[in-house]
């Protein structure tokens, strides 16, 4: 490696700062009382708390799993906060944005993110969670014209309380796994949408994670229902400050997708990955997962620059005939960062089909697997399924993993998989610099292009976010 | 406009330029020839600044500056221009865009607005023209799936964008057949300019019957053992570098 590239790849993470607000934060601990609290908090129906008890009970008899290509400490669970809320949203909780303390929404505004409805980027409306809540969102009025509803799951649970409990872990269940069981237990916010029948939802979709107090778990729980021949594009973002302590991030996301509806589903992970010397940074142990009903089509597109561990597979079970699950992924990791990270495909319905285009990207000392299940079951009679996993190395330490599991019961279904490996090469860059190209700038276009099949699939505007993101990861990683 | 002077340089540990001297003045073509093994490319490669060639003693300068401390890049925004024996695939980026950023690159290194993308466009479509590439291959990777042939012409293309005072043609004519040889051939008789010069490095005289040049020189073991007027080449063609070897013993 190049003396310019090792320069290149010293990250320096924009969004590491701390907002000063007050919070009131549970004293640290995990139990059943803990569990209670946090219900009350949110005022929840009796059957939510036993729900979560549930949970709770079954989480205890499970281990955590070790299989994934990651090592780390365990966390400590007695040693986390459970729930944490900016002191102005729970006293007089605010009725509109307006009332919102201004140093939360600054937030978001210093992370570029667009809190007032008419600023220029109006065609997206945003929640905005804060540790353990969600502080504001926006355009629901407007969302509501067209019969979306797009809010906090907390107020869904008192709003809609039909459709949470019929659909809440309808596709990811409480015992699902270990992360999966605990979040269930102690869930705090995430986003609740709801697309009615026919309905093209009229605005991108979009909840931006911010985990702010130090010592806190993030737990937030995303469902998404889009009902019969619905449609709608959902977007989320994550950051967190810079902090020695690695804090725990375990959400889980379920996706309802009925007939001939569309889900599209895009993540911009940019949590604190940790320093050059591979301390702090968040876990990022995460289970999301989305059923598709007859000719649905659920599609996933994830650029994870951010954690200093990830465990996450973004899956689609393929219910119904005709149904497609796509997956399109862009894992960068730098420095100490470790991702285990994929998909799984699971084809029930006759002549459904899925795509899995994975592009790995590991420099400096990180570790970097794809790991992906395709199963045909005995009724998916002309499935099909194409992976394809590209892997780029930067250097010569770090490490590019694929593990694809098949598995198929069906002698009709068809299940390609193609895989590569290639390095930012000595040449590629010396071609770049003899014509006059920036070494830095040389490692960024070479990723991008390397990128380019899964920035396609971004929503434009974040298509340009990933590229600057993947920019500044890289940032020192040449050499 | 380039001289070197007692150039000396290693790669891995073993010394490959062993004292090479050379004065290119505006406007002229020299080439180098020379048995394998005898340092062309590293020549070639050490004047453009490549990482891994270390120089040891001696210096190179263009239009009066040290090249030699400069970062490779830097080099080419002087206008020095290295066409590569074998160009490189960089998948993914289209050719446009990496056209962009080196001629954006380079101009503003010479105080030029970048062009808007528009200009750009047109300006590399009429190039691509010239050097018989398909427009299309602008959209396509760097290099990506091209023929040897399409590979040299893109370097073509490169060069005309560029307009570097100094190219160094690093065994251009490997690879190709001879309609391809004929293409570029031209495409560089038409580049040349008073204040352009050229170092044609190739290991066959056929070449030189395209792109003649005002001085050829033999390279053998890391120095140039004989120079003369184009007429050496043929020479050599004939006698072979045996013959050149045999004389300096």
């Amino acid at each position: 490696m190049s003396e310019e590239v090792k320069q290149y790849i010293k990250s320096e993470y924009k969004a590491g700062f701390v907002t000063d607000v007050e919070s009131s934060t549970i004293p640290v601990g995990l139990s059943e009382d803990v569990i209670r609290l946090i219900s009350s908090k949110k005022n929840e129906p009796e059957w939510l708390l036993e729900w979560r008890l549930k949970a709770y009970r079954a989480w205890q008899e499970m281990t955590e799993p070790d299989w994934a290509h990651v090592t780390y400490p365990k966390p400590d669970f007695q040693a986390l906060s459970y729930y944490s809320s900016p002191k102005s949203m729970e006293e007089n909780r605010p009725k509109s944005l307006d009332e919102v303390d201004p140093e939360l929404l600054a937030t978001y505004e210093k992370l570029g993110i667009p809190v007032h409805e008419q600023e220029v980027l109006a065609g997206v409306a945003v929640d905005m969670v804060f540790d353990s809540v969600s502080v504001g969102t926006t355009f629901r009025a407007k969302l509501a014209d067209a019969g979306v509803i797009f809010c906090p799951i907390s107020e869904a649970v008192h709003e809609y309380p039909d459709l949470v409990k019929k659909y809440l872990g309808s596709v990811v269940p409480q015992r699902d796994n270990y992360y999966a069981a605990l979040n269930s237990a102690v869930f705090s916010d995430g986003s609740f949408v709801y697309i009615p029948k026919g309905v093209r939802c009229p605005m991108e979709l979009s909840t931006y994670f911010r985990i702010n107090e130090a010592k806190t778990g993030q737990f937030e729980r995303t469902l998404i229902i889009a009902d019969e021949g619905s449609h709608v594009s959902y977007l989320e973002g994550c950051t967190a400050p810079m902090r020695d302590e690695n804090q725990l991030h375990a959400a889980v996301v379920e996706l309802v997708c009925m007939d001939d509806a569309e889900i599209k589903y895009s993540t911009v992970q940019n949590w604190y990955p940790g320093d050059a010397e591979g301390k702090g940074g968040i876990y990022n142990f995460v289970t999301k997962r989305g059923i598709a009903h007859h000719r649905a089509k659920i599609s996933w597109t994830q650029v994870e620059t951010g954690s200093a561990v990830t465990w996450k597979y973004p899956s689609c079970i393929l219910k119904g005939d005709d149904s497609i699950g796509e997956f399109y992924s862009v894992a960068l990791t730098s420095n100490h960062q470790q991702a285990d990270t994929g998909t799984k495909m699971i084809h029930i319905g006759k002549n459904t089909r899925s795509t899995i285009i994975s592009k790995g990207i590991s420099a400096m000392t990180s570790q970097n697997s794809y790991r992906g299940l395709v199963k045909m079951n005995p009724g998916a009679s002309g499935a099909r399924n194409f992976t394809q996993c590209d892997s780029l190395l930067i250097g010569d330490r770090c490490g590019a993993h694929t593990f694809p599991y098949i598995e198929s019961k069906n002698p009709s279904a068809i299940v390609e998989h193609e895989a590569t490996t290639s390095k930012v090469s000595d040449d590629q860059m010396f071609l770049c610099q003899q014509r006059g190209i920036d070494p830095e700038k040389a490692v960024s276009m070479i990723v991008n292009g390397f990128c380019k099949e899964v920035f396609k699939e971004l929503p434009m505007e974040f298509a340009v976010e990933a590229g600057k993101l993947l920019e500044v990861s890289l940032e020192g990683a040449v050499g | 406009m380039l001289t070197i002077k007692n150039l000396k340089a290693k790669v891995e540990d073993k010394d490959i330029l062993k004292g090479l001297n050379i004065d290119v003045k505006p406007g002229e073509v020299h080439a180098i020839m020379g048995p394998n093994g005898a340092g062309k490319s590293t020549l070639g490669y050490v004047l453009a600044g490549r990482d891994g060639y270390e120089v040891t003693d001696g210096s190179a300068e263009l239009h009066g500056e040290n090249l030699l401390d400069m970062d490779a890049e830097e080099r080419a925004r002087k206008g020095l221009f290295l066409a590569f024996q074998y160009p490189v695939e960089i998948p993914g980026v289209s050719n446009m865009e990496f056209l962009k950023a080196s001629v954006d690159a380079v101009r503003e290194a010479r105080g030029l607005e970048p062009y808007s993308s528009v200009e750009f466009i047109k300006l590399a479509r009429e190039k691509s023209k010239a050097v018989n590439l398909p427009a299309d291959f602008l959209k396509r990777g760097v290099n990506e799936g091209f023929s040897g042939g399409e590979k040299k012409r893109n370097e073509l293309m490169q060069m005309m964008l560029l307009e570097p005072s100094l190219c160094i043609l690093d065994e251009t004519d490997s690879g190709l057949d001879i309609d391809a040889l004929q293409v570029v051939a031209e495409g560089v008789n038409a580049l040349r300019s008073p204040d352009r010069s050229f170092i044609v490095v190739t290991h066959y005289q056929r070449l030189l019957d395209y792109i003649v040049p005002d001085y050829v020189h033999v390279l053998a073991d890391g120095k140039i053992v004989k120079s003369g007027g184009k007429e050496l080449a043929l020479e050599l063609e004939k006698e072979g570098y045996r013959w050149i070897e045999g004389e300096t013993v």
